[in-house]
């Protein structure tokens, strides 16, 4: 989201800046939302699985957190996303699964 | 609090959930064609499930003083079967008479196939031949982006296609600009792992505007919560947002859009007028 557009009442829809007030609520839940990531992390790595194509993404996606840059969540979806461009031929599979992996090659 | 859920998959609640919804504000509630979980296997079976959409469905929340709306389509996660599709496809005109119905949708793509895209391309020429809304869905998770685009394409590529009568659902960070910026309006899904958060909802509200934009919980089958929309407005107020403008995203937007369609009414809390079906009693 490069721009900012204006809400429809921006003066009137906003009481004060409540930035202080967004941190004392959101604070705890998102120190137990980046343990969950870290345990997560550590899981799989006990588990012999932190190679699995999503585990990568996951930690590709975790660093953006810390880049210093704005519009994290907006760069973390696009890093997930499928960057090709043509339909595909067929479904692999009915569901998507959250990371993006290229199709293996074929052997010739 | 008055609030409309744009998005609701009715059939697969339960009756506590209209009780709930009613309760916390809702005045109408409008439901797309969805996938039941499983494939159908038959023209027959959409045929009962356009019934259940446009007869059964109302009646149950007319129960609750709730207006029901719905939309017809053949769901994207059915796309890749083209015969059955055509023959789907054939039988939707027969229901777009029905007093609930507001258009066509939730049409869209789910793997970007070109099944898909095709059977999508049908869903749109018919719904421009009859003259309906267009609600659409975008893919899931890795798959959005794309989705979004190739459908974006698609509808301008139509001549026909009015991009203030078409809501292109499930956008996230990553899409909602996109679509704004061409024209259509936005629908931002709440749910619990996937899509949007609340908190993430209102940021967008924030950054976007509340202009062409409106909320909905998406509720079905799945991990998902029918009061997601009103708790989203308790976000919005503890950020400061002054009643009127919760009010634009919950109440004035959708029902803005939703005009579009003549048949389309809110709650007054009297009863409800509905079509009834020859099996209810």
């Amino acid at each position: 989201m490069p721009k900012q557009r204006p809400s429809p009442s921006p003066a009137g829809s906003r009481a004060a800046t409540p930035g202080r007030a967004i941190v004392d609520h959101g604070f705890i839940a998102m120190r137990a939302k980046l343990l969950e990531v870290a345990a997560f992390l550590d899981r799989v790595e006990r588990h012999a699985a932190a190679d699995d194509f999503r585990c990568a993404a996951l930690r590709s996606a975790a660093a953006l957190l810390v880049d210093g840059r704005p519009e994290r969540a907006r760069r973390i979806l696009e890093q997930l996303s499928d960057p090709t461009t043509a339909p595909a031929p067929a479904a692999r599979g009915q569901s998507a699964v959250g990371a993006w992996r290229p199709e293996p090659r074929r052997q010739t | 609090m008055r609030y409309i859920e744009p998005h609701g998959h009715m059939v697969s609640r339960t009756t506590d959930d209209y009780q709930a919804m009613v309760t916390a504000g809702c005045v109408a509630v409008c439901e797309p064609a969805f996938w039941a979980g499983f494939d159908r296997g038959s023209v027959a079976g959409f045929r009962d499930y356009f019934r259940q959409l446009t007869e059964y469905e109302p009646a149950r929340a007319a129960k609750f003083l709730l207006p029901h709306f719905s939309w017809l389509c053949l769901n994207p996660k059915e796309a890749e079967d083209l015969a059955l599709a055509r023959d789907v496809l054939a039988l939707i005109p027969e229901f777009l008479d029905r007093p609930n119905v507001l258009g066509i949708g939730e049409i869209g793509l789910n793997r970007n196939t070109r099944h898909e895209l095709a059977v999508l391309e049908q869903h749109v020429e018919l719904a421009v031949r009859h003259d309906q809304l267009i609600l659409v869905h975008t893919p899931h998770l890795e798959d959005k982006l794309k989705g979004t685009r190739l459908i974006l394409d698609l509808l301008a590529s139509h001549r026909g296609v009015q991009p203030g009568r078409v809501i292109v659902d499930h956008v996230e960070e990553h899409t909602i600009r996109l679509v704004l910026d061409r024209g259509f309006w936005a629908g931002i899904t709440l749910y619990p792992d996937s899509k949007s958060s609340p908190p993430r909802a209102v940021d967008m509200l924030e950054v976007c505007g509340g202009e062409r934009i409106w909320l909905n919980s998406a509720c079905d089958w799945g991990v998902s919560d029918p009061l997601a929309v009103p708790k989203t407005a308790l976000e919005l107020r503890r950020r400061g947002h002054d009643p009127a403008f919760v009010d634009a995203v919950l109440y004035r937007n959708p029902h803005r859009f939703l005009s579009q369609c003549p048949r389309f009414s809110v709650g007054d809390g009297k009863p409800v007028r509905f079509l009834r079906s020859k099996n209810l009693a």
